[in-house]
């Protein structure tokens, strides 16, 4: 069926015109602080937060391990840039440049397909949210987080960086610093949404940070999919995306959190994303982690309350130039909870796959299960894979899986599909896209298509 | 149609030879058979005619149509309209076998029919082989039984129809009523104009087939003899040895 769609190429790499209204001087300080804060016509308490998160940062010392982030300058960035377009409400009222950078990422049609809300990111800002009126009439709020902050403010101050305190990594006091847009996402008790709720985001000026945060509370025995989308144009400067997803599962609830990245490959990719899970309740992350130079990025899942469930199914490319350190990290802290973790990377052109993942099972956590599944594939003799799955079990009444699989592409699978008239380039896509399968056919139709055209399109452009 | 004129090839990361001198003609139409002891190299005269690049040819020429086609890559060769079905086909996790056939016609046989209509036909090629559609929704040959993978092979033959297919072993178990399924229609395929060279090295595949323009015996990297239908009776009844004596 894939083979009827035919995508133009041209939408994954350019460069949107897109005026610049504002831009906070270089360098990072209070002063910087306070006039972000100011703009954004905050309350005291976040504008404490952010005093509190700078001044962490400042002090804390660089992440231990991972990627080599010392080609990342963070005086270059400037980091807080709001476009031109105030925030719509309708799409007429987008500016026609910006719709011609969401044109190109192919999200009118993502809007056709889907009838619930829209929330675009356009540099730090907002600039375009659709919301169905029958969200609204479930009680649900879907809001850009800085209209969050100030229309809920005692509701956004409950759960922000309460999972992830600004103390947990240098990165995440700098978020805290300097966060800016992102989404609020409150699922009133008992409400089922039908229709997955998309944010796309979208970097466009160089040296600049993307510092969105994003919190999704679903409360007892609600449910909502949630898609995350990055696509970004290309620049030589860097650039550093830090982002952060903080999702609160209460009881009985189930919540799905799709990400496709694809920063350009000049982004330092340190972001955080984690979850909490109350009794029987469900997370799921599905994640495609294909663009930026450098990603550190461990999605992180805390089973608390009995019988909650997590699953994490994700793929990892590196390509040329990439190191990719990316985990799922799931802690049991409770009896009968149970996780899946399935991992898959890509390597080639020299790339550089690291699965650094953590299961934890405390000794409160009787009668669990747990499952962690890495399967790396190198296209080439000059990429590397490594594969530490962490596993702690603290009691014997726990039943845990795990299994490594590393391997190179098997030249007689190529040589047999070869010789039915693929090309060795379309032969190695097609085992690579097999290869991804369990993970891209959990994805909505239009993101399969989407990631297994950037994969061609990155397995293209190394072998050549 | 297929001249292969004193073939020589070795493993591309071995010295030693495993062609030694292949010499073979067939014209369009025609069926050949290639019988020979296990061992003695059958398959890789198959690999090196499709271009497998395990091995290197190190003298003499693969001609098809007029053309050299010994440089060529395998996907080349296919597109000339050459096929060889494998013994053990490879598995490709994640690769539903009709999204594969479907590509694979495409490129062979560019783009002229739609997506429906190709679907179509593989449905119905499949179900002269017993196989229903769900066989066509699984990754190919992942769990495939010895019998499902031959019968897949088949599909695969009728559904790309090459001018010129080489059967390696396409007999080797399958069970009496499977076996005269598939030389039924591999037999109707020659009909059809599809030149076949079969290699095994039972005569039973050929009992079921009308036509055989050639026999040829194949021991140690070379023929060493040729002949009619007869012969394979012959090497029914006196074995391999006798024939690598003459």
């Amino acid at each position: 069926m894939m083979e009827r769609l035919i995508i133009d190429d041209s939408r994954f790499n350019f460069v949107p015109k897109v005026k610049t209204a504002y831009k906070a001087p270089p360098g990072l300080d209070e002063k910087l602080i306070m006039e972000i804060s100011r703009a954004k016509d905050e309350p005291e308490w976040m504008l404490k937060h952010r005093l509190e998160s700078l001044k962490v940062f400042n002090e804390w010392h660089n992440p231990r391990f991972g990627v080599d982030i010392s080609g990342l300058d963070l005086g270059k960035i400037v980091s807080y840039i709001k476009p031109d377009a105030k925030k719509s409400t309708s799409w007429e009222e987008v500016p026609e440049e910006v719709k011609e950078a969401f044109d190109k990422l192919g999200i009118p049609e993502a809007e056709r397909k889907y009838l619930s809300g829209v929330g675009a990111q356009l540099d730090s800002e907002i600039v375009y949210q659709n919301m169905k009126k029958e969200l609204e009439k479930m009680g649900v709020i879907f809001l850009d987080m800085e209209s969050a902050v100030r229309e809920y403010p005692d509701l956004v101050k409950k759960y922000f960086m309460k999972l992830v305190p600004i103390t947990d990594h240098k990165f995440a006091a700098l978020h805290g610093a300097i966060w800016s847009g992102g989404t609020f996402l409150y699922v009133p008790a008992g409400v089922k949404i039908p229709m997955p709720l998309q944010a796309y985001f979208l970097m466009s000026n160089p040296g600049m940070g993307q510092f969105e945060h994003t919190i999704i509370v679903a409360e007892e025995g609600s449910e909502v999919t949630f898609i995350e989308g990055c696509s970004a144009p290309r620049y030589n400067i860097i650039n550093l995306h830090a982002g952060m997803v903080e999702i609160y599962v209460k009881k009985g609830a189930k919540v799905k959190y799709l990400t496709i990245q694809n920063w350009s490959k000049n982004t330092y990719n340190l972001n955080t994303k984690r979850s909490i899970v109350d009794e029987e309740g469900s997370m799921t992350w599905v994640s495609g982690s294909l663009g930026s130079q450098k990603t550190m990025l461990y999605p992180m899942t805390i089973l608390k309350g009995k019988g909650a469930r997590a699953e994490s199914m994700s793929i990892t490319y590196a390509g040329p130039g990439q190191h990719m350190d990316t985990g799922s990290k799931v802690v049991h802290l409770a009896p009968y909870t149970s996780s899946i973790v399935s991992a898959k990377s890509i390597s080639l052109g020299g790339g550089w796959a690291f699965y650094r993942g953590l299961l934890k099972i405390t000794k409160e956590a009787v009668k669990s299960k747990a499952s962690v599944e890495c399967a790396a594939l190198m296209l080439d003799n000059r990429s590397k894979s490594d594969t530490v799955p962490i596993i702690e079990v603290e009691t014997d009444r726990a039943d845990v899986g795990h299994e490594a699989r590393i391997g190179r592409i098997g030249e007689d699978q190529i040589f047999y599909l070869m010789s039915r008239g693929l090309s060795e380039q379309e032969a190695k896509a097609m085992i690579v896209k097999g290869f991804v399968e369990p993970v891209v056919k959990e994805l909505p139709f239009e993101y399969a298509v989407e990631l297994n055209k950037l994969l061609e399109l990155e397995i293209e452009k190394s072998i050549g | 149609m297929l001249r292969i004129v004193d073939l020589h090839a070795k493993l591309r990361d071995e010295d030693k030879e495993i062609l030694k001198g292949v010499n073979l003609e067939i014209e369009k139409g025609e069926v050949h058979v290639l019988m020979g002891p296990n061992g003695s190299g059958k398959s890789t005269l198959a690999n090196v005619i499709m271009g497998n690049p395990r091995y290197i040819v190190t003298e003499g020429d693969i001609v098809f149509e007029g053309n050299s086609i010994k440089d060529l890559p395998p996907n080349e060769r296919a597109k000339l309209g050459i096929m060889m079905t494998f013994q053990n086909p490879y598995e490709v996790e994640g690769v539903k076998l009709s999204q594969f056939l479907i590509t694979a016609h495409r490129r062979i046989h560019g783009e002229d029919k739609n997506y429906l209509e190709l679907r179509k036909e593989l449905e119905e090629t499949a179900e002269k082989l017993g196989l229903d559609k769900d066989f066509l929704e699984r990754y190919l040959n992942v769990g495939f039984s010895g019998g499902e993978k031959k019968r897949s092979e088949i599909l695969q033959s009728l559904f790309l129809r090459p001018k010129l297919l080489i059967l390696d072993e396409i007999d080797s178990g399958l069970d009496v009523d499977a076996l005269r399924l598939i030389a039924n229609l591999i037999a109707r395929l020659n009909e059809e104009g599809v030149t076949l060279l079969i290699i095994t090295h039972y005569k039973r595949l050929l009992d079921h087939l009308k036509r055989i323009d050639k026999v040829h015996v194949y021991v140690d990297g070379r023929i060493v003899t040729s002949g009619g239908p007869e012969l394979a009776d012959e090497i029914e009844e006196k074995g391999y040895s006798l024939e690598g004596v003459r």
